[in-house]
């Protein structure tokens, strides 16, 4: 495997005397889709959280292209290129669609202390904004408030602003959580579309989401790693089977 | 997520809008001809009444900034009007009266202070955040109750207003008004510009979702800490003026309850409307008055007539004239 884009080691949180998170080793390759999966409870959004930087680890480290950003800030994470959307939806309610993207575009487009010029209008930010909204299909909704947007449209209005910042690792956790069949498979298609063109580690329930998207699959069960392999092999895994899948899951 | 209240920002329709922009032209307008009715009511006491109600209008309008802008409810923030007025009294009493080293001395000192409280208080949120920033503001105070050479309790008189050389004079009432009436329009002309900009949709975003801001890239504590700063300054501002216009300083100006009083004035206005607060003020301030000319027990009238704004009229005196003007047109 070539150098990977992200190499997590030894990753350890503790809550109290709960191992939340305990030893997790792995390595994402640029390019793949790594889809991490588990019952609840597994440690899957506290390792998420962990490489967003929301959460402090108790051990181990994680460098990202070559550089150890274990102790970074979330923001200092963001600019170096890893976005993140989170499993609660998390958007800004009272801004419009466009003005949601527009200010993740603003983030990545130098300092924002300015302090004059208004900056509703201002095409830097909302061309390359419209457009993101308009590749995951929100074009006709950018005039309207977040809040207003069902919850599907909200979770793709997250994606849309974690992918107007160029990330070079894209942090999905769970993307299609609470979303029925249809939106499910429209935030399916929609990363499918992004395959081969943005490096992804997902945090998913839904296996057919997972064994559509995914090229390599981590399995955790009480905070540790069970198996990483392709989908094929993991389906295939004794161990795997035993300790979540289920039979008929992976059948 | 946290509940992320509806901006007081109404339904951007057209005569909402205009509703709005008469009623900070009849204000503006009423402001500019004050003097002339006081001449013609011959009651000079009101320009000094509405004088003093446009400098806590500004006091207000800078709080507006970063409560209703920004999320952070400065529960001290009567420390910079202390800081701007202390700045003017002490250097008028060793006999330094120019404006021109005062007054940016003032606004100096008055950022300094709120890059010092800012820096530490905004380690935290809500209602740490509401009483680190109050104590604060009462070790201010008592710093100035100490000071025995400038009047410590009593406060300190101020012989010789602020001197611009000549150009104008500040002792002249009807001036000092102006130039207080000019200092109100600059501070919500730039406070407009100021929320409008790249910077102010910054702050509005971490007021939304802070954590949300993070994660895509904003280190939300040096916007914060600048804003903090900017309101901080602006508020000193109040004080340059409101010193001025007492001739007076004491330690009274940093009491808490007028932190307390600079936090109703915007929300009887309406947070995070700018123009809001400055009628915030000036409805808190002429009730205040001319409720205590009715009685002596007012504050049984002005109590519960706050808490009846603030718990009914949703979006306080600008919300109150968008649904005016919303249901006129």
């Amino acid at each position: 495997m070539a150098e990977p884009l992200l190499r997590i080691d030894g990753l350890t949180k503790r809550f109290g005397g709960l191992i939340a998170c305990d030893a997790v080793s792995l390595d994402i390759a640029p390019g793949e889709i790594h889809a991490v999966i588990g019952p609840n409870g597994a440690g899957k959004t506290t390792l998420v959280a962990q490489l967003g930087g929301a959460l402090r680890p108790d051990e181990g480290s994680v460098v990202f292209e070559g550089r150890d950003i274990t102790r970074a800030t979330p923001e200092e994470r963001s600019r170096r290129g890893i976005a993140r959307s989170f499993q609660i939806t998390s958007v800004f309610a009272g801004f419009s669609a466009l003005d949601n993207v527009a200010l993740a575009v603003q983030a990545h487009a130098g300092h924002s202390f300015r302090f004059w010029r208004s900056v509703a209008g201002d095409a830097e930010l909302e061309d390359p904004a419209l457009a993101a909204l308009e590749r995951i299909g929100l074009g006709d909704r950018a005039g309207d408030p977040a809040g207003d947007l069902s919850h599907g449209e909200r979770r793709q209005l997250e994606l849309a602003m974690a992918l107007v910042t160029e990330p070079r690792l894209l942090l999905l956790d769970e993307p299609t959580a609470g979303m029925g069949r249809e939106d499910s498979d429209r935030m399916i298609a929609l990363l499918d579309a992004l395959k081969g063109e943005r490096t992804m580690l997902l945090v998913e329930h839904d296996m057919d989401a997972v064994f559509a998207l995914a090229d390599r699959i981590t399995v955790m069960t009480y905070g540790k790693v069970i198996a990483t392999d392709t989908p094929a092999a993991i389906r295939a895994n004794e161990a795997v089977r035993a300790a979540y899948l289920g039979t008929d899951e992976v059948a | 997520m946290k509940p992320d209240p509806k901006p007081v920002k109404a339904p951007s329709s057209a005569t909402v809008q205009s509703a709005r922009t008469t009623a900070i032209q009849i204000v503006f307008g009423f402001l500019a001809v004050m003097p002339l009715l006081a001449l013609a009511l011959d009651e000079p006491f009101y320009l000094t009444l509405f004088g003093r109600v446009m400098v806590y209008a500004i006091a207000a309008l800078s709080l507006d900034l970063i409560l209703g802008y920004g999320g952070m409810v400065s529960f001290g923030h009567a420390a910079f009007l202390g800081v701007g007025a202390y700045t003017v009294g002490i250097l008028s009493f060793h006999g330094i009266e120019s404006a021109f080293l005062q007054w940016p001395a003032a606004l100096l000192f008055s950022a300094l202070a709120a890059v010092l409280i800012g820096y530490v208080s905004l380690r935290t949120s809500g209602v740490y955040f509401i009483m680190i920033t109050l104590a604060f503001a009462q070790m201010f105070f008592y710093f100035f109750t100490s000071l025995e050479v400038y009047g410590g309790d009593d406060g300190l008189t101020i012989w010789k207003l602020s001197s611009f050389g000549g150009l104008i004079s500040l002792d002249d009432n009807l001036t000092l008004y102006y130039v207080i009436f000019t200092a109100l329009g600059g501070c919500l002309y730039l406070s407009h510009r100021l929320v409008n900009s790249h910077f102010g949709r910054v702050l509005q975003g971490i007021k939304s979702n802070e954590t949300r801001m993070r994660a895509i890239g904003y280190p939300t504590m040096r916007y914060k800490l600048l804003a903090f700063t900017i309101s901080g300054t602006m508020c000193g501002l109040a004080g340059v003026l409101l010193a001025n216009q007492s001739e007076f300083v004491a330690p009274s100006y940093l009491a808490w309850h007028r932190s307390g009083e600079l936090i109703v004035m915007v929300l009887l206005g309406g947070m995070g409307t700018l123009f809001g607060p400055v009628m915030g003020a000036i409805a808190f301030m002429l009730l205040a008055h001319f409720l205590a000319d009715l009685t002596i027990y007012w504050p049984v009238i002005f109590g519960p007539f706050l808490i009846a704004v603030v718990l009914f009229g949703r979006g306080g005196l600008h919300g109150l004239i968008g649904r005016m003007g919303g249901k006129g047109g």
